[in-house]
């Protein structure tokens, strides 16, 4: 397949962080802190995997960059910029791509064509160039012919690949992708690789699919205690072994 | 549920601009909804039906979307007749049916169905993204616009989550009876459905947030102009105005 997104270069030089965190504190209302004054750098190039427990605040970390949820103190920088109104997340949104982790949030339109369409045309891309885009991110993804599908009818590897496809047509410098094999069978998580492979993006993977992982990323983070590890505190080390009985529901320790 | 049947199809009022359509519904089916002569309701009758074979939609699917509306009216008929008063139509014994109840019941029933018919006719046979935005073009404010399109996509979305509370209920053995524990568990349903919608709405928007979204949609349908906007509103006008004449004259 050729390659035919990519990010367009217009990064900063290496030395500045695309995105950048500092002693961010957050917690829900009424609840713990989730982060506690967590420290978090994404350079050009970057491509973390993050693997932390449920409820570590992983999810919150990837919304607090996209400007979906607040932080109680502390500071968010991307692309050499402060962010604090909504209008400077606005902008930072164009080169951010954000993948849920539930695609039913993300799909809304009633065909696939319309809603991958929906984020070109907000940027103020012309009918024509929309539909044009749309259709080229499809046949990327190998959804070539799923323009008139009716979203809420497609199955559930499907519709994880229109969702990324909603994203990528935005042609964001940046992807987050949150829990992106959840539900997957072998062939679409496998199509899922191939794809993410071929993106030349920055990228920070959540996933517990340690194998998944070792796949499309180059490092691997970890949040505890509401802070950031990365891989020269977390030593995960990458082993692969073969065993029976995989198919069964099993945990290696 | 969510399926839009009539708007795919190639007639002169599926063409049309959907700004003129939708005003023209808002017209024709109040001035249809004010008359009261037999006359002229008739007349809108006919009018609405030649709507509906200008639209192309098919006398089959038309009667079986009518079905559902005519389940309602006959409820009317079971009930109005009896209830009143005025000189007696047909009787037994001491229960008599008036001829005003009859007439009323029939004004109501040929005004619903006309009125169905030009809605079929000018407004099914558009989507409901360009409904949307042909409403917002009208004066509708956006928010209004905005919860008509959410609710038409989340619908089925909610539907589908009430089956998954509803099934897992059924699952730990739970038969709805006539008692206190069956009227409990729907309330707690509805109200997990309510939690889960907000839940829902939430995230959705963040998504669309994250998507660029600021208020307005953008649809990927386009009308060309066509000799058929100032026919449609031409032609729509003069039927308005000859109902509210012939309303008036009779």
């Amino acid at each position: 397949m050729e390659r035919t997104l990519s990010s367009d270069g217009k990064t900063t030089s290496a030395q500045i962080p695309l995105v950048r965190l500092s002693q961010i504190c957050f917690r829900y209302p009424g609840g713990p802190l989730v982060l506690d004054h967590l420290d978090f750098e994404l350079f050009a190039g970057d491509r973390i995997g993050l693997v932390a427990p449920n409820g570590s605040g992983k999810t919150t970390l990837f919304h607090l960059i996209m400007g979906l949820v607040k932080p109680e103190s502390g500071r968010i920088e991307a692309f050499g910029r402060v962010l604090e109104s909504e209008n400077d997340f606005t902008s930072v949104r164009r080169r951010i791509g954000l993948l849920f982790q539930d695609a039913d949030d993300q799909l809304f339109s009633p065909t696939v064509l319309e809603d991958v369409a929906f984020g070109p045309l907000n940027l103020g891309r012309s009918r024509r160039e929309a539909i044009d885009i749309s259709r080229r991110t499809l046949a990327f993804l190998g959804l070539e012919g799923f323009e008139d599908r009716v979203t809420i009818k497609l199955s559930g590897g499907e519709k994880r690949l229109v969702s990324l496809a909603t994203v990528l047509a935005m042609e964001p410098e940046v992807l987050l992708l949150d829990e992106p094999t959840t539900g997957l069978d072998n062939d679409t998580r496998s199509t899922l690789i191939t794809v993410l492979q071929q993106l030349d993006m920055t990228m920070v993977v959540i996933s517990h699919d340690f194998d998944f992982l070792d796949q499309v990323t180059r490092r691997i983070f970890s949040l505890e205690n509401g802070r950031l590890l990365t891989d020269e505190q977390v030593h995960f080390h990458v082993h692969r072994h073969a065993h029976k009985m995989g198919k069964t529901p099993h945990r290696h320790h | 549920m969510t399926e839009e049947v009539f708007a795919d199809g190639d007639s002169p009022l599926h063409r049309t601009a959907p700004v003129i359509r939708a005003a023209l519904a808002i017209i024709y089916c109040t001035v249809v909804a004010l008359l009261n002569e037999f006359y002229a309701i008739l007349a809108a009758l006919a009018f609405s039906t030649l709507m509906a074979g200008a639209a192309k939609l098919g006398p089959g699917r038309v009667l079986r979307h009518l079905s559902w509306a005519l389940g309602f009216l006959l409820f009317l008929w079971l009930v109005l007749p009896w209830s009143i008063s005025g000189s007696p139509f047909f009787g037994i014994g001491r229960l008599t049916i008036s001829a005003e109840g009859v007439a009323l019941c029939g004004r109501i029933t040929l005004k619903s169905i006309s009125i169905l018919l030009a809605m079929m006719s000018l407004l099914a046979t558009m989507r409901v993204a360009s409904l949307g935005q042909a409403l917002g073009k009208l004066g509708l404010p956006p928010r209004l616009v905005q919860l008509l399109l959410l609710a038409y996509r989340y619908l089925f979305v909610l539907e589908q989550e009430y089956h998954r509370l509803y099934r897992a209920a059924r699952i730990r053995n739970f038969s709805p009876r006539t008692n206190i524990h069956t009227y409990r568990t729907f309330a707690y349903l509805a109200a997990m459905l309510l939690v889960r919608a907000v839940h829902r709405a939430q995230r959705v928007h963040q998504a669309m947030v994250c998507r660029g979204f600021n208020g307005s949609f953008h649809s990927l349908q386009v009308y060309r102009p066509t000799v058929w906007n100032p026919v449609v509103a031409v032609v729509g006008g003069l039927i308005c105005l000859t109902l509210a004449v012939l309303e008036m004259t009779i």
